[in-house]
């Protein structure tokens, strides 16, 4: 059992105006197993949280803690918060030229595990995990996201998720983009790995409809870079019914 | 034929102001270009293993092929009328490389030296030469493509940190002939390589392309320049350099002339350059003149830029270290060209060079 545990975390970052503050105080504890939705509309920070949690050099903690079974997250290095088991699936993964799908999968599993997965055992869980995705067997030959379509680049995020299996997977916006048959292969790779794994998931969306496959246990709205209402699933039929007006405009 | 006459080279000691010149440092050059070089006639080419059924090699005094205003290749044949030639049979069709190659002499004289590469018609070949060790080398190599013939050659600086090489590697291409030349540059002090290439005869092409790899204090010039003087030919032209360490310096120059008769010509030149750490400089200079507007297309493009962030926090957040992940960066960087070799034990001893600079210029 591994816990997940964000307290009063501010982040701010660097625009030409000077310092401006995104997150202002953010509380939220994941266990493993749970699945957590965080909810809001746009420009509310929610994918700020994700980046800060994951270490991306734009944003600045300046208030607040992250730990990881009691680990100091914000210590750790970008590759060492990856190492100690969180994942972030990118709602816009970056293109490596260059560099094939194959090649990055392989030195990502051998970086994780501390050392190069026995190649043939390594080739079959590649292998299904694209299967499980319908991916095309040529897809590994590819460059690391490189003119692929919008529902390959979340296809390949969830193959990813499926093969390095961390502790704690943070899903940035999952969801969009992607049309009814790709939005239920990627949520069916979620649920997936998730029963192998019993990872905790924080989900970030927008929308209630990846909701229908992946169901929470918590959803917390999100506005103004803080949590505003927590409830269980019940909360997420609210928002489908009425929206976020009555957050914004407080 | 006004600013891009400028490329053509002056028949005279360079001062550095020229057009030409104005990159490179005079200075470090060991006298290649004022005659106060100790010149040598050392033939030091030579074929490695052994040589296909279809190719020849043998030394010859020959005639040039092209005339040059490039001074240090006429000082080169004023010096001597004697050439390696590699001939390659008309018709052969060559499916395992030709390897020749150079090894150390020192530094205390420098090797003139004059090659000449035959591709016969509708040959088709693959020729590499590969450059280790110290020299100090100026050389002027003419290729000639002859129609339908199909050449792809492979030069290969690897060489050690004293060497000084100055080089033109000049290619004819005749009517239906293809020509494909593959440049890495990724040792040497100083080293200044004129890849050109004339088309003699319509439906020709050339794709020219090479990486380079400068760190600490090394300057690299290459400086390209296609002569689009017939019609429907068609060129390409893909450069990429990394920088890392005070003073190190490389010079892209791409040159592209359309003259009035070359309808139909269908050109694109791109250079990009990584800049891996400060003072480092990297001048790159695309140059397209156009006389006639009765062209397929003609473009070219060049960007200098430092790591992607974004692309190692990428990488990073799957729990790649920062140096592998800049390896992994760099290397898919070079990859695009380098793939193209074709020959899988140089392609791994080039990525395991670029490794290797890449370290040695640290974080």
């Amino acid at each position: 059992m591994s816990t997940l545990e964000i307290r009063g975390l501010k982040v701010s970052v660097d625009t030409e105006q000077g310092a401006v503050e995104i997150l202002k105080g953010v509380d939220l504890t994941i266990k493993s197993g749970e699945t957590h939705a965080i909810m809001g509309p746009n420009g509310s920070g929610k994918s700020t949280l994700a980046y800060s949690i994951a270490g991306h050099p734009k944003y600045t903690i300046t208030e607040g803690t992250v730990t990881l079974d009691g680990e100091d997250v914000l210590e750790m290095s970008v590759d060492e918060r990856a190492k100690a088991g969180l994942f972030l699936a990118m709602q816009y993964p970056v293109e490596v030229p260059g560099v094939s799908v194959s090649n990055f999968l392989r030195t990502a599993a051998t970086a994780l595990r501390g050392e190069a997965p026995k190649l043939r055992e390594w080739v079959g869980e590649v292998k299904s995990a694209m299967e499980s995705l319908k991916m095309d067997a040529s897809f590994a030959q590819r460059n690391v996201n490189e003119g692929f379509s919008g529902g390959e680049k979340k296809r390949h995020e969830i193959m990813q998720l499926e093969l390095l299996k961390p502790k704690f997977a943070i899903l940035d916006e999952t969801d969009s983009g992607l049309d009814v048959d790709a939005l239920r292969i990627v949520s069916e790779g979620v649920v997936r790995a998730k029963a192998a794994n019993n990872h905790g998931i924080l989900l970030i969306t927008h929308y209630t409809r990846i909701l229908k496959y992946i169901k929470p246990d918590f959803v917390h709205v999100f506005a103004n870079g803080r949590i505003v209402e927590e409830g269980g699933p019940e909360l997420a039929d609210k928002l489908e019914a009425q929206g976020y007006a009555e957050y914004v405009t407080a | 034929m006004s600013s891009l006459q400028s490329n053509v080279l002056e028949n005279h000691t360079p001062t550095g102001r020229e057009e030409a010149w104005r990159f490179t440092p005079l200075k470090r050059l060991g006298g290649m270009h004022d005659g106060s070089a100790t010149a040598v006639e050392r033939h030091s080419l030579a074929v490695k293993g052994a040589l296909p059924t279809g190719a020849t090699f043998s030394h010859q005094e020959i005639e040039a092929v092209t005339q040059t205003d490039d001074v240090i290749v006429n000082r080169v044949r004023q010096f001597t009328n004697k050439a390696a030639v590699l001939a390659i049979a008309p018709n052969a069709e060559i499916a395992e490389p030709i390897m020749l190659n150079r090894t150390s002499f020192g530094t205390d004289s420098a090797e003139f030296s004059r090659v000449q590469i035959k591709a016969g018609n509708h040959s088709k070949s693959v020729v590499v030469i590969e450059n280790t060790g110290d020299s100090h080398l100026a050389e002027d190599l003419e290729i000639v493509v002859e129609p339908g013939a199909h050449l792809t050659f492979i030069a290969l600086q690897e060489w050690g940190s004293k060497t000084i090489h100055a080089a033109r590697h000049h290619a004819v291409v005749d009517r239906d002939a293809t020509f494909k030349s593959i440049v890495v540059t990724i040792g040497g002090d100083v080293v200044r390589l004129l890849p050109t290439v004339d088309f003699i005869a319509p439906g020709a092409s050339c794709d020219l392309s090479g990486v380079y790899f400068a760190t600490a204090g090394q300057f690299f010039e290459h400086r390209m320049f296609v002569d689009h003087k017939v019609p429907n030919a068609k060129s390409r032209v893909n450069y990429k350099g990394a920088l890392a360490g005070d003073k190190a310096h490389t010079v892209w120059i791409g040159d592209v002339f359309i003259r009035a008769a070359a309808e139909g010509t269908d050109t694109y030149e791109l250079n990009r350059n990584l800049l891996l750490s400060d003072g480092a400089r990297a001048d790159s200079v695309p140059n397209l003149e156009i006389e006639t507007g009765e062209i397929v297309g003609a473009g070219h493009a060049s960007t200098t830029g430092r790591f992607d962030d974004e692309q190692l926090f990428y990488l990073m957040s799957r729990g790649i270290n920062m140096d592998d992940a800049r390896r992994l960066v760099v290397r898919g960087f070079f990859n695009e060209i380098v793939s193209e070799i074709g020959i899988e034990e140089i392609q791994e001893r080039i990525m395991a060079r670029i490794d290797g600079e890449l370290a040695k210029a640290g974080k």
